[in-house]
């Protein structure tokens, strides 16, 4: 009897225990197919077509020289990613990054809208590991000569 | 010269280790104490050789010995001392033999402290140890050689990556999270140890390695405030937590140990979840090599991973390895293991470490379910995919709310047996705290059924540990007649571990509320300025004074002034700057906080005219930041208390030698006979 007892009790803990986990890994897979952000280049997101559309993305690619334009007051920042072969327009809000000049590597994310544009949310600059001298004249030291010699007065 | 030295000796150690460890478990199969002592002594001289290789490279780094591969890596001439000592982990190579050095050090520790106990299990696990630190050297002695020898000299190195460089936390941060991630493989070889010299019947290797899973847990938990204050104070973004893939990796190890401190007390009180434990100490262990693969091998992109190498594939087939063995190892002996106690009634504190360790293994799942999720999706689909955070947010932030009503109701429920009109008066106060607590965030205008959550059921756990103290304390005060301070110190220091834990939950509690109310209440505001222009954000105005910039060894920075003006006088100055290092073509920020209990001023530095005209400056307010770190402090203290070892006395007989008032009777007897048992 007691025996019995512990076996139903146990098959309906066992019951429990299934639909448990029967429903958290559906909001499990749900979640994360919600979630996903997709890594793309220009190319590839402008080949994705419609399905690219109004989605987060993360946008890889280098900035297109003379494309940068930002406007300080309102902190409107317009600038073009190319992977080489295709660009793709971007808008984002908030101050470029000090180092942000043609040719660097960025990420941004955001979404590509029905009119061609890519509303970012975020921007970054990739970092890399390997040392790059800066260019003649770029170095943080030349650049900003007059505000270091104004700080020694 | 300082590379041969420690090239040599570690590839000394390494064979040194196999040999220890084939000595050890041939001593324990024949019983053979000269073979046992001969192992400890490999033990000990391994220690010995990993530490002088460890030296070789502090000394290669300070004489700016560019002959060796990993100082021609990582050094340089202009970097200041202090950041040249801590480069021995700035990227894989060195960590890596901090690591070695860390595990034969915790080898050499544990076999000088259990070396008296009877059994043969510390055999066992000092060779399990010798195995695991035989893997790092193997990578030390191959594919992470920090002592390769450069040809021709480089005059000057590039120095460490300049986020490392930037601020003294990145001195504590990781030698913090190596000693809680090595820490852990001394219960991990104690559990194997204790399976295969069949002692895991019993449960004093459980007591055994208690102490060794608190040290490793509070290094670890301090390693995590200690990362998180950091990435706040150094990335420039005003957050502490992104679910960044590096974070995940210290964190999830971080869950299974806390659910095994708990669980390991079940086991030691009832008699249950004996398989439950080993699994879960391997699983911890598991994810401590994982977490090192993570931030090691450059497999994950992220800002952490400042590391590429081909490293990954030992890593994978030593995790493979470990999991295989231990888990066959595990199941092959857990018929013999599920003995012992049942619940007696659903309403116990049983039940509470029950739900909690579900849910922390839950959690755990979770998050390494989102963090491996793109590299598999990469390895099978081909394409690159990053899980964002609201899905880690979805996901934990209910279960992070049932956590903190356990944590309340925890304290409040007996072992084994709950008096349920007992349990209504105890859980009285904490439920006023809900109500409180849900009102003042209610008032503050939280909107967010999360945040108000977190408000109602941290206030709620707040007031039942709390409480604990309170009552332990008075009851004392009238039993004995003692003053409140002296009541509280002996009431702790008769059950240090009761109390620690207690006390390891309000430091919990009180970072996470620092956590909700600095996510729900944060303004922030991005402008430019000229010199003279000021911004108001969240009624504190912030004027640009001027743009400043400097010249210092191997960097440039650039600041901008800014006062923090009230009543039309300058209270106070933040400087945010961006250091500009030789090395590295990106700046780092390096925000100013100006920190109180109520609210952090976060000011950084995004943006600025070259010559000084203006200035684009980002301003967040956040409630309560500090708590997150004092709360980190509070924590470490309370699991310190509950490590620190008993005085050697016998039990105070404290009801008996005084009985208590009568109306208090029922009341105190129950709690001395807790204090005692638990």
């Amino acid at each position: 009897m007691h025996r019995q007892l512990n076996k139903r009790r146990g098959l309906a803990l066992g019951a429990a225990v299934v639909v448990l986990i029967a429903a958290f890994g559906y909001l499990l897979y749900g979640g994360i197919g919600n979630n996903l952000v997709y890594f793309l280049t220009p190319g590839e997101l402008l080949a994705k077509g419609t399905s690219a559309l109004d989605v987060p993305v993360r946008l890889g690619g280098q900035i297109v020289p003379g494309s940068v334009e930002w406007n300080a007051e309102t902190l409107d920042l317009r600038f073009k990613v190319t992977d080489g072969t295709r660009e793709v327009a971007v808008r984002s809000t908030g101050a470029p990054p000090q180092m942000f000049r043609p040719g660097i590597g960025v990420i941004v994310e955001g979404t590509y809208d029905r009119a061609g544009l890519f509303h970012a949310t975020n921007l970054m600059v990739r970092h890399s590991n390997e040392y790059h001298p800066p260019a003649a004249g770029h170095s943080p030291k030349e650049a900003y000569k007059s505000l270091i010699s104004g700080a020694t007065q | 010269m300082n590379g041969a030295i420690g090239i040599s000796a570690l590839r000394v150690a390494l064979a040194l280790s196999f040999v220890g460890a084939i000595a050890l478990v041939a001593a324990a199969r024949r019983n053979s104490a000269a073979l046992r002592s001969a192992g400890f002594a490999v033990v000990y001289s391994s220690f010995g050789l990993v530490a002088i290789a460890t030296l070789a490279m502090l000394t290669a780094l300070i004489s700016h010995d560019f002959s060796v591969s990993y100082v021609a890596q990582v050094g340089s001439r202009s970097t200041p001392l202090i950041f040249t000592i801590i480069s021995l982990w700035a990227a894989l190579e060195g960590s890596i033999l901090f690591w070695a050095f860390l595990l034969f050090g915790f080898a050499a520790l544990a076999a000088r402290i259990h070396r008296k106990e009877p059994g043969h299990s510390l055999e066992y696990a000092s060779a399990v140890l010798l195995g695991i630190g035989a893997f790092f050297l193997i990578l030390l002695v191959g594919p992470a050689n920090p002592f390769h020898v450069v040809s021709p000299v480089p005059l000057d190195g590039p120095g460490p990556n300049p986020l490392l460089q930037n601020h003294p936390l990145m001195a504590v941060h990781p030698p913090l999270l190596y000693l809680g991630y090595v820490g852990f493989s001394v219960p991990f070889a104690f559990a194997v140890g204790a399976l295969v010299s069949g002692e895991a019947q019993d449960d004093r290797w459980v007591r055994g390695v208690r102490g060794w899973t608190i040290a490793a847990w509070i290094f670890l938990s301090a390693a995590i405030i200690a990362g998180m204050w950091w990435s706040y104070e150094v990335l420039g973004w005003g957050g502490y937590w992104a679910w960044d893939p590096v974070e995940n990796a210290s964190f999830m190890p971080w869950l299974t140990a806390t659910a095994f401190m708990h669980s390991i007390m079940v086991q030691q009180r009832r008699g249950m979840l004996r398989v439950w434990n080993l699994n879960l100490i391997v699983a911890t262990f598991v994810l401590t090599v994982l977490g090192t693969f993570l931030t090691r091998s450059g497999i994950l992109s992220s800002v952490h991973a400042f590391t590429q190498g081909t490293i990954g594939y030992y890593f994978l087939g030593f995790i493979a390895l470990v999991l295989v063995a231990s888990l066959a190892l595990v199941a092959g002996y857990a018929p013999e293991l599920r003995r012992g106690g049942a619940l007696d009634d659903v309403l116990s504190r049983e039940t509470a470490f029950l739900v909690g360790n579900l849910l922390l293994s839950v959690m755990t799942f979770t998050v390494l379910l989102g963090t491996l999720f793109p590299l598999v999706a990469e390895l099978v689909r081909g394409v690159r995919v990053s899980v964002g955070g609201p899905f880690f947010n979805q996901m934990t932030l209910p279960i992070i709310v049932v956590m903190l009503f356990l944590i309340g109701v925890g304290p409040a429920l007996p072992w084994r047996r709950t008096d349920r009109a007992e349990l209504k008066r105890r859980l009285l106060a904490p439920t006023g705290g809900l109500i409180v607590g849900l009102l003042l965030a209610l008032l503050a205008g939280a909107r967010d059924l999360y945040a108000l959550l977190a408000f109602g059921f941290g206030a709620f756990a707040l007031v039942s540990n709390v409480q604990e103290f309170w009552t332990g304390a008075r009851d004392r005060m009238r039993a004995h007649g003692e003053h409140a301070a002296s009541a509280l110190g002996r009431l702790i220091a008769g059950n240090r571990h009761r109390y620690g834990g207690f006390l390891a939950h309000i430091g919990l509690i009180v970072s996470v509320l620092g956590i909700a109310a600095s996510s729900t209440f944060k303004t922030e505001r991005e402008i430019t300025l000229a010199p003279g222009e000021s911004v108001t954000v969240s009624g504190r105005v912030f004027r640009l004074e001027r743009v400043w910039g400097r010249q210092d060894m191997g960097r440039t920075s650039i600041g901008a002034d800014i006062a923090l003006v009230s009543g039309g006088r300058v209270v106070a100055h933040l400087e945010p700057e961006q250091h500009f290092y030789e090395s590295s073509d990106t700046p780092v920020p390096t925000p100013a906080v100006r920190s109180t209990a109520a609210r952090d001023l976060y000011v950084n530095l995004m943006a600025f005219k070259e010559d000084g005209s203006s200035a684009t400056i980002r301003v967040l307010v956040e409630p309560m930041v500090a708590w997150i770190w004092l709360g980190g402090g509070i924590v470490c203290l309370g699991a310190l208390l509950a490590l620190w070892p008993r005085r050697r006395r016998a039990a105070p007989a404290l009801a008996a030698t005084h009985p208590p008032r009568a109306s208090h009777a029922r009341r105190a007897a129950r709690r001395v006979a807790v204090e005692v048992t638990s």
